[in-house]
Parts: structure tokens; sequence; C-alpha cells
């Protein structure tokens, strides 16, 4: 193809339209056709020295993976991003590429990155619809040895999978009743449908992996114990605690965290309720959710399709600062979602119990943070109240550390999380491994799912030495 | 592993007991601590206090009373059949004091979950003065374990038809104001009961534990669901709990939270009477 007006642009994909989105939990982008994908992959130039694979966390052959789209061979493209990502349906659809892959993409200099996250979605698609042939399980030899896999998210996924066709005979322990960490309870139906990452865990089980749900390490099994019974363990916990404000009327009825928002919506499908739900939620009139990243965006479009008549974002800096993906940020205005920027939360005034109105102070903002972002300071005499009759607190998320309960080797640091060795991810005790959010703070699902693998190798590495 | 239910009794009307088979949260149980169940795939998550376990038979023991949806679904479950799931055991375990005087105030379906506390507390060489409380006498649970691991016992009844008329915390203020010296007062029922059961004894600058009884979803500090203010910081239920310093707990607060879904518990309290309406109707 030559490097005309055409190439310059990427292929669109369609999405729902705004009036339909709002009303379902169905998924807004409806992926590319095999035909789309074989034009929007033709305009890739291959490059000799391709920036985009130095942008992806876990190094995917990119050019190779899109060459092999752009001539119909679609089961060669899925072996080559299979070497480095298990889980292309849910990565398509959730890495922010414009930071990652997409972002060093050269096409930037004279138009449109290659859309390689819809490319790779595309793939992932296409091999779970053809998924009888495609995952069929190899017969491994059997080693003999026993890993201990804690947690569920993509980290723990992608360790779990790795390990068992490695040979390793790997139990899951997951706390929840249902397997799939942030995949499962946080991100909504509408960016990842969930049938998509039950296939994936099915796959995992194919393995011969067993989860055991129901099960709190720290509480039902304590960390020490289980290491009498296998042979390695990998922990991969995520950053699943809320922080909250600390501001006055916090804890007002009406007021949720984020976490408990979306958990009550996507595990225990609030929105049926009380058809085939028994768990309620309350959302009506004007929902404010507090905050700027992705777990804001998913929160306030959530809201709206529950049923919110007004939805706004109140975040303190400016959009640019918002650590949301832009394409998250547009499609969130796109619904209706109003943005109010500058703003932070000073105290939450409700009545008969029940949250009404948030006091507000306006902000401007200062010299830059340790994040290099820019400081937001309070405008002095500048407080006004916003109405909300819901609140969703999307202030941020702390490690989950209740593994550590009733061991005392296990060393954190500083920030909460556990210290590894960021050669091997092993932790201060011999044999335990951690990786993913417990380990990064809040971070991304490509990053878990790429210390996980990298976890699954020193255990072998490790094991093998035994 | 299926969370089968054992035995089923019925020790009031609307307040069952079951014992259920759960090996992993019978060996690592401890008094005070509790679980999260969903009885069914639709099934909310709640909480119920161990009331008691036996490690060697892998089996738990919840008491229960039929409030809504979640609990009267429970207690439909008969002998056989399996809860969906069963998490625990999570919460912290209650403190082990030794050579104490101790006075356990109880009301209510929380007899059930002071039950397996005061039996530790008695067994590790505490003097326990019991005192415990229902609506009548019918509704009056436990009773004899109670009185078998109490040192001294009090009975009241709201209506006076066993023990004496009047509330729990009537009795311990009585005692309080006789110049009765406790160590500890442990207080579990219904958080008015133990709202007024810090009010007796602050002004006699009495230790007062209570164990509280938030609403919960995940029970592993993920949701903030069950947080309440103690000592003017945010706390939650399940992971800094359930017991607390009752003198510092925000029970207005509590109170409050716990009414925040009244409408909705209405509204499937109604949908789920009229579907058991209909099921009973075509079977029978
Ligand atoms: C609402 C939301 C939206 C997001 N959107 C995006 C996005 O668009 N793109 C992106 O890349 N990232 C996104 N993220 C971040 C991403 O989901 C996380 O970085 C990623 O899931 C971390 O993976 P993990 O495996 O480390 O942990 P998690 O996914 O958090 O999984 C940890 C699991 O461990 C379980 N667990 C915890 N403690 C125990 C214990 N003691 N015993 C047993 N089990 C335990 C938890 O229940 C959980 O299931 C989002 C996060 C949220 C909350
Ligand atoms: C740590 C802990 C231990 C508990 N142990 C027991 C126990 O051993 N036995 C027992 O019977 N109950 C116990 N509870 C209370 C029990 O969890 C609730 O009664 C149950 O969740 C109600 O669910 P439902 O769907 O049946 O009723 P809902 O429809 O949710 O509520 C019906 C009525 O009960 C009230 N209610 C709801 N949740 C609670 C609550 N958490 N506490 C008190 N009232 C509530 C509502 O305000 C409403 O009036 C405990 C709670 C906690 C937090
Ligand atoms: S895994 Fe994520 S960052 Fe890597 S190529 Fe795929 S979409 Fe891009
Ligand atoms: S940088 Fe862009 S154009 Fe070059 S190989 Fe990567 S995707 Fe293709
Ligand atoms: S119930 Fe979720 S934090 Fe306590």
């Amino acid at each position: 193809m030559p490097l005309d007006k055409e190439r310059l642009k990427r292929v669109p994909m369609r999405e729902l339209s705004v009036e339909e989105r709002i009303k379902t939990f169905n998924e807004v982008p409806l992926g590319y056709t095999e035909e789309e994908a074989i034009k929007e992959a033709s305009r890739c130039l291959q490059c000799v020295k391709p920036f985009c694979v130095g942008g992806c966390p876990v190094g995917i052959n990119i050019p190779a993976f899109i060459k092999a789209i752009s001539k119909g061979e679609f089961e060669e493209a899925l072996k080559i991003i299979r070497k480095a990502n298990i889980i292309p349906a849910i990565t398509g659809r959730v890495c922010p590429q414009e930071d990652q892959c997409e972002g060093r993409c050269v096409m930037h200099k004279i138009g449109d990155p290659i859309n390689i996250g819809a490319l790779e979605r595309f793939i992932g698609d296409w091999a779970l619809k053809h998924k009888s042939e495609l995952f069929k399980v190899p017969e491994i030899p059997k080693k003999n040895k026993q890993v201990a896999v804690i947690g569920s998210g993509p980290a723990g996924i992608a360790a779990a999978a790795d390990l068992a066709k490695m040979g390793y005979d790997v139990t899951m322990f997951e706390a929840l009743h249902e397997p799939g960490g942030v995949l499962m309870y946080g991100i909504p139906e509408f960016r990842l449908p969930k049938r998509i990452v039950r296939s994936e865990l099915e796959y995992l089980r194919k393995l011969g992996v067993e989860i055991k749900t129901n099960v709190l390490i720290g509480r039902t099994i304590t960390l020490d114990e289980l290491l009498k019974e296998f042979d390695a363990i990998f922990i991969g916990t995520g950053a699943g605690l809320p922080r909250f404000l600390g501001v006055p009327g916090e804890n007002l009825n009406g007021i949720y965290s984020a976490n408990e928002f979306l958990i009550r919506i996507n595990l225990m499908r609030a929105f049926e309720f009380p058809e085939k739900s028994d768990t309620p939620i309350k959302v009506f009139g004007t929902v404010a959710v507090i905050g700027g990243g992705n777990v804001a965006m998913d929160a306030a479009r959530s809201a709206l399709r529950m049923g919110a008549e007004e939805v706004k974002i109140i975040y303190r800096r400016t959009e640019k600062e918002m650590p949301a993906r832009a394409e998250e940020i547009r499609r969130a205005k796109e619904e209706g979602i109003q943005f109010k920027l500058l703003t932070q939360p000073i105290e939450f005034i409700g009545e008969n119990g029940y949250v009404k109105k948030i006091k507000c102070i306006k902000m401007k903002l200062g010299e830059p943070d340790e994040s290099g972002r820019r400081r937001p300071i309070p405008i002095p005499g500048s407080e006004f109240e916003e109405k909300a009759d819901i609140v969703v607190l999307a202030v941020g998320q702390r490690p989950n550390t209740t593994v550590t309960f009733g061991t005392n080797n296990l060393k954190l640091t500083k920030w909460g999380t556990i210290w590894v060795n960021p050669e091997t991810l092993e932790t201060s005790i011999k044999g335990v491994f951690a990786g993913g959010d417990i380990v990064t703070g809040a971070a991304t699902v490509i990053s878990a799912m790429g210390a996980g693998r990298k976890a699954a190798k020193s255990i072998n590495a490790f094991l093998s030495k035994q | 592993m299926p969370f089968r239910i054992l035995k089923k009794k019925i020790l009031a009307p609307n307040i069952k007991k079951i014992i259920v088979k759960a090996p992993l949260i019978a060996r690592k149980a401890k008094a005070g601590q509790f679980v999260i169940l969903r009885v069914d795939e639709h099934g909310e998550r709640i909480p119920l206090t161990l009331v008691d376990w036996n490690e060697k038979e892998g089996t738990i023991t919840l008491i229960f009373q039929e409030v809504g949806v979640s609990t009267l679904k429970l207690g439909l479950l008969e002998e056989g059949d399996e809860i969906h799931d069963i998490l625990g055991p999570v919460g912290n375990p209650g403190e082990y004091v030794r050579d104490q005087t101790i006075c356990v105030v109880a009301g209510g379906v929380g007899i059930g979950a002071a039950y397996p506390r005061t039996k530790q507390l008695k067994e590790l060489g505490n003097y326990i003065v019991s005192i415990i409380g229902a609506r009548s006498a019918e509704l009056l649970i436990l009773e004899e374990e109670m009185k078998k691991y109490s040192d001294e016992i009090y009975i009241t009844t709201d209506d006076g038809s066993k023990g004496r008329k009047g509330f729990v915390t009537e009795v311990l203020k009585e005692l309080l104001e006789k110049g009765r010296k406790f160590d500890q007062v442990l207080s579990i029922g219904p958080p008015i009961m133990m709202k007024v059961t810090c009010d007796v004894t602050k002004p006699f600058g009495v230790k007062t534990i209570v164990s509280l009884n938030s609403m919960m979803v995940c029970g592993m500090g993920m949701c903030g669901a069950c947080r309440v203010t103690v000592g003017g910081e945010t706390k939650f239920t399940c992971v800094h709990g359930p017991e607390f310093d009752g003198h510092l707990v925000d029970f207005n607060e509590l109170m409050m939270r716990l009414r925040m879904y009244k409408e909705e518990e209405q509204i499937a309290l109604e949908k789920f009477k009229k579907n058991i309406l209909v099921k009973s109707h075509a079977s029978g």
C-alpha cells in the first residue's frame, strides 16, 4: 500500500451508539471485521527498528503479528502474540495503548498510529471463536512439584498458566467467590465482557490448574502453612483496598468507595436486583464521582447505565493531568458525563443520614510534585456546594496485605507493598515469589501479567535447582 | 468443596441453628470470628458469627435470625442441602484475657455470637457474670449453654415472660450501682443494646467491648461497606473488628448505615414472599 492519505488514517472501529450504550452494559467498541483488520494491519510500515515493541511491557513482536494479519494468517498471528501474551482478548481491550505500544508507533509523526490494541483484540476474539481447535491442551510431562498461586487476577492467571504448561501441579487460591481479580469485579462489562474473562479461566482449568475460591490466605490458611505443602508460592493479591478522603460526612449513606460500587455491580450483579440478584445498590438522581483515573471513568459510566439522571466527575486537577485513558475520557464525555475540574470535596453534607450535597473548594495548579504532575492548591474563600444524591470515591487503592497475616518473615516496603528481588521477584521468604499490583501498587493488567510470567520463570529456575 | 448442611434445628420462632461441613474453616476458627456466606448463586454476601466448630468433624455451627431475604433463604435450606459459598474465618479473634471478672451482656440472636466468647473466656479462667435477654421467653436462645459457662447468670425479657421484666442493660446498671466491679464488659446484640450498655458503663469507667454488626460485602477489607467511626477514625469492621472499644464507637452512625437499604430490603422481601406463595400453591 502506498503512503497515500488513506494509509495515514486509522480504519475506524464501529461503536455502539450513545443512545444504545447508556441503556445497557453491552460492550461499546464492536471490534474489527476480518476485512477491517487486514486493512488496518496493511497500514503498518514494518519498521526495521520497531519502536512500538519497546512500548509494550511484555515485548510482543508487534510487526510480525501485524504482518501475519495483513496476509490473513490469523492463527500465525495468534502464535506470535501468545509467545509473550496469553490474554490478547483482554489486553487488546484494556491496555493503555496510547502510553504504551501505540504511543511509540512511528506513524504518529505523519498520521494515526497503528491501532495495535484493536488488532490484538481482533486476534484474541478470533481465537476465542475457534477455541475448540486452538486451545487443545498439549500433553505435559508432570514434574510432580506443587506450586500455589494466591490471587486470581492477571498476575496470578499468567503465573498459573505458565507453571502448568511447564508441568507443575498448580493450585490457585482466591478469596472471593469468583476468580478473575479486577478483571471480574472491577472493570465493567461494557469495557471487558465477563464471558471473555471466564473463557480465559476455563483454559486455565483445562491446563490442569485447580482453582479454589472462598479461601482467604492469611485467614483460612496462612502462608506458613502453605509453605509446608507447596514447593513454591506465587503471591498476586493486588491493590484492592480503597482509599478514602478523610473529610467530614464521608460515612453518610449513599457514599461508596469505587470498589464497593463496582463490586456490587460487576461481581454481585446489582443491576439484576431484585429479580436475579439479592444485592441492592442505590443509584438515582445526581451521581458525583470523585477522581480522575480509569476507576473513576468506570464508576461514572456504570452509574449512568444504572439509571442516574446526571453524572459528574469531580477532579482536583485539569483534564490534562487525569490518569484515565484518553479514549475512556472521550467516551465518558460522549455519554454526557460532566467534568468539574480543579475542584476538591472538603465535606459531605447529608439529610436524614443520606448525602445531599458536597462542599467543594476550587483549586489551582502549582509546581509539579513527585509524580511530575502539577500539584493542586486550594484557593482560599472559593468554597461552593454541588448537589449529589450518590457519591462514589475513586481516589486510589492500596495494596492488599491480608496475605501477610500470621506470617512474620515477609518483608514489606514503606508503601505497604511486598518487597521483592527485582531480578527474580522472589520475596524475603525463600521459595515465595510475588508480582502485580501487590508489588508495584496499582498499575496495569499487562504489567501484572508480565510479572506473573517473570515469576513463573524464576519459580521454574528455583525448583529445577532443587 | 460443598458446604453441606448436616444438621438443622429451630431454636425459636425465626431463629435457626445449622451445622455445616466446612473443614478448612473449622480448623482455623477462633472465638469472635465470623464467616461471609452466599446462600445461592444469586445470593448476597452476608456475615454470620462462628458460634461453634468441630475440627475433627470438620463442621461449623451458625445461628441466624430470619430478618430479610438472605436469612429467610438460608432458613429454607434443609439437612443435605448446600450453601453456595462460605468464606472464613474472617475478622479478628476476640482478645484473650485471664483471671478477670467479666460481664457478658447479650441480647436476642446476639446471644449466639456471645456464646463462643463466653465459653472461651470461662475456659481461660475468668469469672463470668452473664446477663442475657430477649423480647419474650420463646425467643431466648442458648440458655443452658450460657449457664454452663457462667458463674452467675441473669435473664431478662421485655414482656416479663421469663426472668426479670425489662432490658439487660437495666440489670447491668443495678449491678454497677450496687458496687459490683467488672474488669470488662462484653456486649453483643442489637446496636441499640450495645449503645445503651456503653452509656451505662461509661460513668463507671468500665472497659466495654462491643461486637459490631455493620453491613458487609467483601469481608476482607476491599470495599469499605462495613466502615464505622471509632475514636474519630474510620475503621473497617471486617478487618479491624468486629470487636471494638465501645466507648469510642459512633453508634448513631452505625445505626444510620444499617438503615441504608431499608426500601430495597422491603422490595426484595415482598418479591420473595410472593414467589414463596406461588411455589407453595404450585406444589400444594
Ligand atoms: C475499576 C478498575 C479499572 C481498571 N482499568 C484498567 C485498564 O483499563 N487497563 C489496565 O491495564 N488496568 C486497569 N486497571 C488496573 C488493573 O486491573 C490492575 O493493575 C490489575 O488487575 C492488577 O492485577 P493483579 O493480578 O496484580 O491483582 P488483582 O487483579 O487485583 O487480583 C488480585 C486478586 O487476589 C485476591 N486476593 C487478595 N488477597 C487475597 C488473599 N489473601 N487470599 C486469596 N486471594 C486474595 C483478590 O480477591 C483478587 O481477586 C483497573 C483497575 C480497576 C480497579
Ligand atoms: C460480624 C457480623 C456477625 C453477625 N453475626 C450474626 C449471627 O451470628 N446471626 C445473625 O442472625 N445475624 C448476624 N449478623 C447480622 C446478619 O449479617 C444480618 O442479619 C443479615 O445480613 C441480614 O440479611 P438479610 O438479607 O436476611 O436481611 P436484610 O434484608 O438485609 O435486612 C433485614 C433487616 O435486618 C437489618 N439488618 C441488615 N443487616 C444487618 C446487620 N448486619 N446487623 C443487624 N441488622 C441488620 C436491616 O436493617 C433490616 O431491618 C452479623 C453481622 C455481622 C456484621
Ligand atoms: S499487550 Fe498491550 S501494550 Fe503490548 S502490544 Fe498488546 S496492547 Fe500494546
Ligand atoms: S512502529 Fe508502528 S508502523 Fe512501525 S512496526 Fe510498529 S506498529 Fe508498525
Ligand atoms: S466488608 Fe468490605 S471492607 Fe469490610
